[in-house]
């Protein structure tokens, strides 16, 4: 009979891992439990433990995982920037679900917190996942202005703000994919399924007055893995950290398609 | 030491960094037939630009009167008169173009009822030399910064720029006095590379996080302006730091300046509106330092608001649910994870916090970096260029008016692309680097990854970031200045003693942080001299000892040199007073009052 393993370094269970005690005299103590593999190391990855006491630390899990790297283990690799949820760099699982770390509560997490890299992507080291083919699939749905109008050389194209409205919250994407890696069709088919953040990318242009390419965007998208692998599962848009509608937006393409046959 | 071997690449071009200025130069150099490389330590949506949020200045004159003039007068004024004239000129004159060719690339902008772009009320913007209010700011919403950088980033993969993101830029290629290119660390795999170019561009960002609170991302840590000093060439006007009035208590977020252009108010707690007495005309929209100087005073006067009256209200709940909604939702969002507040009924707890420097690499209008050689104070540094917030061109002077860093990435980053197409033959070939090109930046690598001292670099970079914040303020006193200077001669020698506790190459963030860290620390040093040395009070640069301008001694640029122990050298360059055209008559200094 076939046996199914998973690949060697998505097994966390093999190898103990460190713990990390908050120092004496901590008063609101909470438990970290971090996803840890480095690929120098040879080994298999391990969750490393670290007790982090609240009363001296920000109140978000991004605050935690600073405070960890800067004074208990400067070995702990993340990706961070802007620390305000506009960046999009520190995506990652937290407690079960995709989400910034910046912009999530410690307090809104329930006992340990457990964090992990985004799911099924490729791990480069610890919380950081190999995000390539998630870009390569957003550059594919030519994510620009395509025009065959010339623009008014001495001022701006005009647009109604009823208009701007429809593109007012697709444009607002951070590309943090949070949403693509908590899709299930995503994980199965994501070398072919384009995903909900390219695929609201497309739609954010498709709807754009101002884009005359419409029609090609469609034919792009007029194929059985790219658009449709899109199961109405609606993870993407329960995990977007923006509140934007990915769902919503596949939905709209696919009334699209079945319009335009008629 | 254990070799290290190189990869080595050829371009026209490289650019360093790609936030607003670095993309907007790099679009325009592979538009233009140039190989063009993009060398940058995040993705390129991942830069800081992507956090500017009221919008960007034009004067398209959209919902009111206007004319490039009048914001070539704010400017100017605005600088408190540190800012080059002929540079402003350009900047405001280009204004209207470039953000119409924004819009052309498809930035998804606000709108007026009939169309056009909206704009809004900022700071220091104003019509007919001060009389009037203008509504100058171009916006997207409030989250500006993010649609540009996302339509840039657009632009660049329309026109097959090539990208090598997550790369980290350790030293520059220098032969002569001449840049040859760049030295950086693949992080992914750990590997290096030696990228060899006609031209690099520098545009690495301000160094923010010098600062213990600040609202620039954990990346601005102005690795360009750390990379020019240890070429051994100086950086201008770096005691003028900007600290933006509305940064949230505690967290440190920028809550934007488009809130008061929207009608927003600051109070005290006596709930008196206080910039009514600071400044009777501007009120609210004063220049940022103007606001920061009052609210600092309000504070240290015993009306500040909270528990230890040590912040600011900042009210938009009279402004009404559907304007938030539709003008600041993202200030809604922010305001409500970070401070727990519901805007549309209760005010945000705000102070002054560090946000922007208007110091940075001396340039030219075309971007060429220039230097002081004997003399001649315009000396150009062949092969090297700088754009955005880590030039220093000087567009903002003393003291930059919001809205306006938006347009300088567009300008300049546009000019400098447009500036090597006419000097730079696609194609030209390249001499051979010098046999020890990049070794510098090995050395620094292989010390730090190996530095096993006894001070974690997290606690020297803490150190130095509470010396910036305690001694070089809103205010400054020639005291607290050089004490704060004696303090980093003490963080310099500590650096001998880091430990870096990561060894590996596969993304070391240990490791980049260090060499971060040490950019930081020259810059803050640069920072703190000069503004002990600078025994005046302009714009942002606010000394209790010399609380008034002395154009007499003091109009003209700081060029600082670093030493890599800490040692600051001072010498100077003059403002230039006189326009680029006849177009516009020049602004001679007078007082500054809103």
């Amino acid at each position: 009979m076939a046996e199914f393993r998973l690949p060697d370094n998505s097994r966390y269970k093999d190898v103990p891992g460190r713990r990390f005690k908050a120092s004496p005299g901590a008063t609101r103590v909470r438990t970290f439990r971090i996803y840890r593999w480095d690929p120098d190391a040879g080994e298999k990855p391990r969750i490393d433990s670290y007790q982090v006491d609240l009363d001296r630390c920000g109140p978000m899990v991004l605050d935690a995982l600073i405070k960890i790297k800067n004074e208990v283990d400067a070995s702990l690799t993340f990706r961070r920037s802007c620390r305000e949820g506009i960046c999009g760099s520190c995506a990652m699982n937290i407690d079960g679900v995709n989400m910034l770390a910046c912009t999530t509560a410690i307090e809104d997490v329930k006992g340990e917190v457990r964090i992990f890299p985004l799911p099924h992507m490729p791990v480069i080291k610890d919380l950081v996942p190999d995000l390539s083919n998630f870009y390569a699939q957003y550059a594919s749905v030519k994510p620009w202005l395509q025009t065959r109008t010339p623009a008014p050389p001495d001022r701006e194209r005009l647009q109604s703000p009823t208009d701007q409205e429809m593109i007012d919250r697709p444009s607002a994407c951070i590309l943090c994919a949070c949403c693509s890696t908590s899709c299930p069709s995503y994980w199965w088919n994501g070398d072919r399924y384009l995903g909900p953040a390219a695929l609201l990318a497309a739609y954010r242009w498709i709807v754009d007055t101002r884009d005359e390419a419409t029609g090609e965007r469609l034919d792009e998208l007029e194929d059985p893995f790219r658009l449709y692998r899109c199961h109405t599962i609606m993870n993407c848009t329960e995990a977007c950290p923006k509140d934007l509608n990915p769902a919503r937006a596949i939905a709209d393409i696919k009334k699209m398609m079945a319009e335009r046959q008629y | 030491m254990p070799s290290y071997s190189f990869t080595d690449h050829s371009y026209d071009v490289v650019v360093v960094g790609a936030g607003g200025s670095g993309l907007r130069a790099t679009m325009g150099l592979a538009e233009a037939g140039l190989s063009t490389a993009c060398v940058s330590k995040v993705f390129p949506t991942r830069s800081h630009t992507v956090a500017a949020q009221g919008g960007i200045s034009a004067a398209l004159g959209n919902m009111g009167e206007d004319d490039w003039r009048f914001h070539f007068y704010d400017t100017i004024k605005g600088s408190d008169w540190l800012g080059d004239q002929d540079a402003i000129e350009f900047m405001c004159k280009e204004a209207p173009s470039a953000v119409l060719e924004l819009e052309h690339f498809g930035v998804p902008f606000s709108r007026t009822e009939d169309g056009r772009i909206y704009q809004r009320p900022f700071g220091g913007m104003t019509t007919h030399y001060g009389k009037g209010i203008a509504q100058r700011t171009c916006a997207a919403a409030d989250r500006t910064g993010h649609a540009m950088l996302h339509t840039l980033y657009q632009q660049s993969l329309k026109h097959s720029a090539n990208f090598f993101i997550e790369f980290f830029a350790i030293d520059l290629i220098m032969e002569d006095g001449a840049c040859r290119g760049v030295v950086a660390l693949d992080m992914a795999t750990g590997t290096l590379h030696r990228f060899r170019a006609h031209v690099t561009i520098l545009a690495t960002g301000g160094y923010g996080r010098a600062y213990f609170s600040c609202t620039s991302a954990h990346t601005c840590t102005g690795d360009g302006g750390g990379m020019v000093l240890r070429a051994g060439l100086p950086l201008q006007d770096m005691e003028f730091v900007q600290f933006h009035p509305t940064g949230i208590y505690g967290a440190g977020c920028l809550i934007t300046e488009g809130v008061r252009g929207e009608g927003g108010i600051l109070r005290n707690s006596t709930g008196e509106r206080f910039m009514e007495r600071y400044a009777p005309n501007a009120k609210d929209l004063a220049s940022r330092d103007v606001v920061s100087r009052s609210m600092t005073i309000e504070i240290r006067e015993g009306r500040g608001v909270g528990p230890g009256r040590d912040h600011i209200h900042l009210h938009l709940e009279h402004l009404g649910a559907e304007v938030i909604q539709k003008r600041l939702p993202g200030i809604a969002e922010t305001a409500r994870i970070f401070a727990g507040v519901d805007v549309t009924r209760e005010p945000i707890p705000v102070l002054p916090t560090v946000h922007y420097n208007m110091g940075g690499i001396p340039c030219n209008v075309n971007g060429e970096v220039v230097t002081r050689r004997g003399d001649d104070v315009n000396a150009v540094v062949p092969g090297l260029m700088a754009v955005g917030e880590a030039a220093c061109v000087s567009v903002h002077g003393a003291n930059r008016l919001g809205s306006n860093s938006l347009l300088d990435l567009v300008v300049f980053g546009r000019a400098a692309a447009q500036h090597c197409a006419r000097r730079v033959e696609p194609g030209t070939r390249h001499r051979p680097l010098p046999k020890d090109a990049g070794e510098i930046a090995v050395e620094r690598l292989d010390r730090y990854r190996n530095a096993e001292g006894s001070r974690p670099t997290a606690e020297l970079r803490l150190e130095m970031q509470r010396i910036m914040q305690n001694d070089a303020a809103v205010f400054r006193t020639g005291e607290t200045l050089q004490e704060g200077c004696d303090k980093l001669g003490t963080t310099f020698e500590r650096l001998a003693d880091v430990r870096v506790s990561d060894r590996s190459l596969v993304f070391n963030t240990d490791l980049v942080e260090t060499l971060e860290f040490e950019n930081l620390l020259l810059q803050a040093a640069a920072t703190i001299h000069s503004a002990r040395n600078r025994t005046e009070s302009r714009g942002a640069h606010a000394r209790e000892d010399y609380p008034d301008r002395d154009d007499g001694s003091w109009l003209k640029h700081t060029l600082a040199w670093v030493s890599p122990a800490g040692e600051v050298r001072f010498d100077y360059r003059p403002v230039a007073l006189g326009t680029l055209t006849d177009e516009v008559e020049s602004i001679p200094p007078k007082a500054r009052t809103y």
